[in-house]
């Protein structure tokens, strides 16, 4: 398609067709929207219906506080853990009606589903990881804000070391959470019949030809989208789409997709940051920041940061036109 | 707030029958800034438009036309995102100087 934003301007002039309506309760400047809304237009334009499924969390909570909804497209909510789960019920179901004849419809239908870190890294997983196994036709998008953010930021299994956590606070001792961020793409990726890809809010034309490619992939597709939480991450309320840019430039959040195991990188900056930029621009590195053992932490951030994009250079060029299937 | 329905006659589960009920809350009145757009400088890029998280950038045959002020929490997205500047955000208290 190579998105056109005039002509999804046109097309979305009403803004009540995108699929999220106004009227939520998200925070002002909140990227869990933005992720939403570009996912949808995308879907839309090209020609399908959309069913939206989502996990507990900000982006569910602050859409449907009872009797609101701020969606104007077909919904169901379940729970915390199975969005996965109830969605690839859901495209069973319409997989079975479309085979009896019982469905008379002009456009095919997608469905979505949305998770945050909290229920696609942790408590979702398992869930995820049977949808795409079983090989559902769903397009699964992680909108990562690196945190339990609905219930007031709690580690996950995607907070980055030395962010402040309420349970892996920056203290006397401990500079915060010690770990990793878990490679949730790479775990997706294993299950190799999967479109698995990264994108973020500020790179919007790059995450579009995302969700255009993983909906028209047969079977499973997998989006991990950068979007940051703007109460927690303690940025500006306009700053969601700045940090995302920056966290692209500094190696934080390389931007590739793997398609039944090749790896394709789908921006090479030419010129890369300091991760130490993109850390000091959040207050939520703020107290790591002021801590005497703050360069042993940014350096090992930095240390993984270059591997890891080494071995995505080395991956592109190995896996180049060798499919895992 | 919707008026309020007896318990039987509200759909089983907690369905929410109706879509896009959210438009009925206004979230204007969050706003503590408010974005002014100029409309001279603006060349309808539409990165405002695409990145508002409430939709409320408003626009017309592919031209931006307006901001919409029902909705609008003041983020400043739109300003951040715009290339040539033609947003600025002033605060809301300026104008309740000027509406008295
Ligand atoms: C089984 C279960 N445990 C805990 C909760 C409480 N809870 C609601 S939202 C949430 C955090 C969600 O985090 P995440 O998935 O990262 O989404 P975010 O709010 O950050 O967007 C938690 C712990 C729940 N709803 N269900
Ligand atoms: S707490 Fe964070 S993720 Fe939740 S609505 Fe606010 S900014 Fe968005
Ligand atoms: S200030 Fe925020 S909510 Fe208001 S129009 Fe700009 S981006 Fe949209
Ligand atoms: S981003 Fe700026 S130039 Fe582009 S449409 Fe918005 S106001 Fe106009
Ligand atoms: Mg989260």
């Amino acid at each position: 398609m190579a998105v056109n934003l005039k002509q999804l301007a046109v097309e979305f002039e009403d803004p009540n067709k995108i699929g999220i309506t106004s009227g939520h309760r998200l925070c002002p400047g909140c990227a869990a929207p933005m992720t939403a809304k570009m996912a949808l237009m995308v879907a839309k334009h090209l020609g399908y219906d959309v069913v939206v499924g989502l996990a507990t969390g900000c982006l569910e909570v602050s859409t449907t506080i009872f009797p609101y909804s701020a969606w104007s497209v077909p919904y169901i909510h379940n729970a915390f853990e199975n969005v996965a789960a109830t969605i690839s019920g859901v495209e069973t179901a319409y997989r079975a009606l479309k085979k009896r004849g019982k469905l008379k419809r002009e456009k095919p239908i997608k469905f979505i589903a949305f998770g945050g870190d909290g229920g696609t890294y942790d408590i979702g997983l398992q869930a995820l990881s049977g949808a795409v196994e079983r090989g559902h036709d769903f397009l699964y998008i992680l909108y990562d804000n690196e945190g339990y953010m609905n219930t007031g930021n709690q580690r996950s299994g995607s907070t980055p070391p030395g962010s402040y956590t309420t349970t892996a606070p920056v203290g006397k001792k401990l500079p915060g959470k010690p770990q990793l961020k878990k490679n949730i793409v790479e775990i997706v990726a294993a299950h190799e019949n999967v479109y698995a890809a990264t994108a973020t809010v500020g790179e919007p034309i790059d995450y579009m030809n995302k969700v255009e490619k993983a909906l028209n992939f047969e079977g499973p597709s997998f989006i991990a989208v950068l979007s940051p939480c703007v109460r927690f991450w303690r940025i500006p309320n306009d700053a969601a789409v700045s940090i995302t840019k920056l966290a692209v430039q500094s190696k934080y959040w390389p931007l590739y997709e793997v398609e039944k195991g090749v790896y394709r990188i789908t921006k090479k900056p030419r010129s890369f940051k300091p991760i130490r930029d993109f850390l000091e621009q959040q207050g939520r590195f703020r107290a790591l920041l002021s801590r005497p053992d703050a360069d042993k932490v940014i350096s090992m951030l930095q240390d993984y940061v270059d591997k890891r994009w080494e071995r995505l250079l080395a991956l592109e060029e190995a896996t180049k036109d060798k499919p895992a299937r | 707030m919707a008026d309020l329905k007896k318990w039987h006659e509200l759909p089983i589960g907690g369905v929410i029958d109706k879509p896009a009920t959210a438009l009925a809350y206004k979230t204007g009145s969050w706003r503590v800034m408010r974005p002014i757009w100029h409309e001279d400088k603006c060349t309808s890029c539409m990165m405002c438009w695409l990145h508002c998280p409430d939709n409320s950038i408003v626009v017309k045959g592919g031209k931006m036309t307006g901001i919409d002020y029902e909705y609008c929490k003041g983020c400043g997205v739109c300003a951040s995102v715009c290339p040539v500047k033609a947003i600025d955000m002033e605060p809301e208290t300026k104008f309740l100087e000027e509406a008295e």
